[in-house]
């Protein structure tokens, strides 16, 4: 093994921020394109062109969830117990909304019938846009704390309620996440379509991406200005074997602005989300919408890495317990497990981004609606 | 203590929503290589017939797949929802093959699956067969990884506890790859999903033949199915045998309960082909039984003793014993773990701490253990017997004629003449849902008797749980069998609509029920 145990706790915290990122960027673009669906399409067969510019590839980018959920199981195994036992009710709408998207995607357009469709568009919908609502209402709480303890035996206690998850600054934060996606969906729909689907996608862009500029702008000074922050107050040894019980932690506000004022190399993340999403509207406004693409991913890249970097080493505070909080040093897997999930993610990673990529290739240029004309029967 | 209730509703939930997931799973395990084969013969020899059959039956899987995709998603968070303990005791070894099953196969699959669909036109057929190819292999990969992760639940190789973290930490990645229970599931359970899309052909391309109509596509889809299925269903029985076998080292209480047997008998033992197990008092009311048989099947030879119940729950309340020791000594270290001593004690009996913590199913502390608690504990270590007893004889009957169809099938197409056999295609259609009732049989047999353990022999079931409230449990076990009834019915119905209307679905205007479509299309 290359890298010792406390350079791949690391390593680890990167490559979650990595997948959770990707995850954002691709399944992102199509759940964007979900929200937007009702509303971009007028009829059902500018609701089919606006389906189809995700239709082949809704499924390769929902395994970017399915993964991130997987490697957060095995680098952190209590961060996947405690966060997604903990927040139960918020996670099963999660799964919920998402069980709207392979059908509604693929039973869609079987039917000649316009109830059955305007079901399942809806469907689509709710698979695009609650989704990122949950995600970004849980990182709302993760930066507040989250009122959970263990006991001697490192058993789990969730003592907060499922409303108690959504006060004023988590659905901030979730406005954040669904602008942002919105954003990023309208962008890639912008690309693949002309027309009236086209103008619409635009204006759709420009009035998410200023919404989430907005958004991030009020979060961060609420973060500034109220009392959000957790430090460990104990001598971290990172080296140590994993136990969240080891350590003492107090909340403290402002906090979360410390690792930016120690290293301000780390103010070009937030600088990104706003240069991202300024850069994807300008962009979008003048029909670059590939850049504009870019630009949008850069955008999330920089929203997903602010909430990373406030908070480290803490994954996930607790609020009512906070020596139990859990943090990139003490909830991780073993070292022996860290090593052969990074050279298994290393390895494996370059081949999915190169068939991905492919795909993309194959399936570009514009959705019309006389593509969906001659592919009736096969078109979703 | 965690509340029984809890407990059950948790295994109940997870019971439904696998079971659910595991109708959609192996239908597209196998019909994944039957298009790859169609595909194949339509690259070779240029017919279209080949072409239209891969895009009609790839309707049909696509339908299905869109639901396997969609309970799919339950499980990889389901282990931290409603598992948390679980997930935090095994996650260090457990989650490893998921989130490889997701890099490794899931990944392709579904990557692929866009341009099976929606590549037709933008791909050369060679490029298009690399698809479908990298389709099946992505598949079947998954299945892999799988059922490595649950091969481990039931046969925890290549790991041990640490008392410093409070888990079990992985020691040897090789072991639990090659772990032999998971090799065995995996060829026995994709098997299991190769003949179950080979019927799901055969069945509907017989229903075709009986209505006299598609005679060549239904002709050549039967002929593929019955080939198919016979080489399938030839694999599921031998591998599954294979399987006991393995069974037989790793897991002598299941392998027990499944046969009733409760005395050990001098080798080789004899094997019960019908028996009604009694549970409170230890033995079988009655038992029409084969001299010999388990013995052989058990342990490939004819001198080897097979322990019978009674003998493995005297070993297990010994085991028992010991692990309250565990249980203390772990407690003793975690308060103090620098002590060499308490360490060293702590080793040597660390193997049974899995059978101590089955009595905090009873008690707090191991001070209020008594010999009747032992007893119940030791008890618990036996599955119910009758369950397991018939579901896993249901499930060999079921391969049996499964493999009795599938051997007359091929005989018949070899010879030419099954379309004219009435009798073989009624069977044929009639036997549509039974690979579907042999998985889920089969997946029963292999959770309900892993019982009382999550991972066998170290984790106790009732110590899994997330600490939720039964009313959670309630709510979300009703959501999850609401949601997923609502959606199989709908699968249903596009099912039978599509498998109606046939490869006139297509709209190719080779085929018969074309006029719907060519209507809306006018």
């Amino acid at each position: 093994m290359i890298f010792d145990y406390p350079t791949l706790k690391l390593i680890w915290w990167i490559l979650v921020g990595v997948l959770l990122v990707g995850f954002a960027i691709m399944d992102g673009h199509d759940m964007g394109v979900g929200t937007l669906l009702p509303f971009v399409g007028k009829n059902d067969e500018e609701r089919r062109v606006v389906i189809n510019t995700v239709g082949p590839h809704w499924d390769g980018n929902q395994v970017w969830f399915i993964t991130g959920g997987g490697a957060i199981f095995a680098a952190w195994p209590l961060v996947y117990a405690t966060a997604f036992s903990g927040f139960y009710w918020a996670m099963l709408a999660v799964l919920w909304a998402l069980f709207f998207r392979p059908v509604g995607f693929d039973y869609r357009s079987k039917i000649q019938n316009t109830t059955w469709r305007t079901t399942w568009d809806w469907g689509l919908f709710v698979g695009g846009a609650v989704p990122p609502l949950i995600f970004g209402v849980a990182f709302g709480n993760l930066l507040q704390g989250v009122p959970f303890h263990f006991d001697s035996n490192l058993v789990s206690y969730y003592t907060g309620s499922f409303w108690g998850l959504l006060n004023p600054f988590a659905l901030l934060a979730g406005v954040v996440s669904t602008a942002m996606i919105t954003f990023h969906g309208a962008v890639y729909l912008a690309h693949r379509t002309e027309g009236d689907i086209q103008r619409r996608a635009r204006t759709a862009a420009l009035v998410f991406g200023a919404l989430m500029l907005v958004g991030f702008t009020g979060a961060g000074i609420w973060l500034a200005l109220g009392n959000f922050g957790y430090v460990i107050t104990s001598a971290v040894d990172t080296a140590a074997l994993p136990n969240p019980l080891s350590k003492t932690v107090v909340q403290q506000g402002g906090a979360w602005f410390a690792n930016y004022r120690e290293m301000p190399l780390t103010l070009i993340v937030p600088a990104l989300a706003y240069l991202g999403t300024a850069v994807g509207m300008l962009m979008v406004a003048r029909g670059r919408t590939l850049t504009a693409f870019v630009a949008s991913s850069f955008a999330i890249v920089g929203v997903i890495g602010t909430a990373g970097v406030s908070m480290f080493p803490f994954l996930m505070p607790s609020s009512t317990m906070p020596a139990a909080s859990l943090t990139v040093w003490d909830s991780v897997s073993s070292h022996r497990t860290l090593g052969i999930m990074f050279w298994a993610t290393v390895l494996l990673m370059p081949f999915i981004i190169i068939y991905t990529s492919w795909a993309y290739k194959v399936m570009s240029g514009k959705v019309t609606t006389a593509y969906i004309r001659e592919n009736e029967h096969s078109a979703y | 203590m965690v509340s029984e209730q809890l407990v059950d509703l948790s295994r109940l939930q997870f019971a439904a929503t696998a079971m659910y997931h595991f109708l959609f799973v192996p239908l597209t395990l196998g019909m994944v290589w039957m298009l790859v084969i169609m595909e194949s013969v339509y690259v070779m020899t240029g017919k279209p017939v080949y072409k239209d059959m891969t895009k009609f039956w790839g309707k049909l899987f696509g339908i299905n797949f869109a639901l396997g995709v969609t309970t799919g998603i339950t499980l990889e968070f389901q282990f931290g929802t409603n598992w948390a303990y679980y997930s935090h005791y095994v996650g260090d070894i457990f989650g490893a093959p998921l989130a490889i099953e997701g890099l490794m196969a899931f990944f392709l699959e579904s990557t692929m699956i866009g341009l099976f669909f929606f590549g037709w036109d933008r791909l050369s057929r060679r490029q298009h067969l690399l698809v479908t190819i990298l389709m099946a292999v992505g598949t079947n990969l998954s299945a892999l990884w799988i059922l490595i992760a649950n091969g481990w639940m039931q046969n925890p190789v290549g790991a041990e506890f640490s008392y410093e973290t409070m888990r079990m930490e992985l020691t040897d990645f090789w072991a639990v790859l090659f772990n032999p229970v998971a090799q065995g599931k995996f060829v026995h359970t994709v098997s299991a999903g190769y003949v179950t899309g080979a019927m799901f052909v055969l069945s509907i391309s017989a229903w075709y033949l009986l209505k006299g109509r598609d005679i060549e596509f239904a002709k050549r889809s039967f002929r593929i199915a019955a080939a198919f299925g016979f080489a399938s269903v030839c694999s599921v029985i031998v591998l599954g045998d294979e399987s006991g076998y393995a069974l037989g080292e790793a897991q002598q209480a299941k392998l027990a309960a499944i046969e009733a047997m409760w005395e050990t008998e001098p080798a080789p033992a004899s094997f019960n082909i019908i028996a009604i197990p009694n549970q409170e008092e230890m033995k079988n009311d009655y038992s029409l039984h084969i001299p010999w048989a388990m013995g052989i099947i058990g342990t490939r030879s004819f001198d080897t003793e097979m322990p019978g119940i009674k003998e493995i729950l005297v070993k297990n309340r010994e085991r028992i014993v010991i692990g309250i020791e565990a249980v203390r000594l772990l407690e003793k270290l975690r308060q103090a773990p620098a002590d060499d001593a308490t360490r060293a004690a702590f080793d040597k009996v660390k193997a049974d701490l899995g059978f101590g913590l089955l009595l905090k199913k009873y008690v707090v502390s191991m001070d209020d253990v008594t010999p009747e608690i032992i007893d119940r504990a030791t008890r618990d270590t036996l599955p119910r017997v009758a369950p397991l007893f018939w579901t896993f004889r249901i499930m060999v009957a079921m391969g049996f004629a499964m493999l009795a169809l599938f051997g007359l099938a091929l005989w018949y197409s070899i010879k030419g003449c099954f379309a004219t056999r009435t009798w073989l295609l009624k069977w044929a259609l009639w036997f549509l849902p039974v690979p579907w009732l042999a998985c889920e049989m089969g997946w029963f047999v292999a959770e309900y008797g892993r019982q009382p353990w999550t991972i066998y022999g170290v984790l106790p079931t009732h110590l899994s749980v997330s600490t939720l409230t039964v009313e959670s449990l309630y709510g979300s076990l009703a959501g999850f069998v609401g949601f997923y009834t609502l959606l199989l019915v709908v699968e249903m119905y596009l099912m039978v609509r599509f498998a109606r209307q046939g490869p006139g679905s297509l709209g190719t205007g080779r085929y018969l029920n074309e006029t719907h479509h060519a209507a809306a299309k006018a």
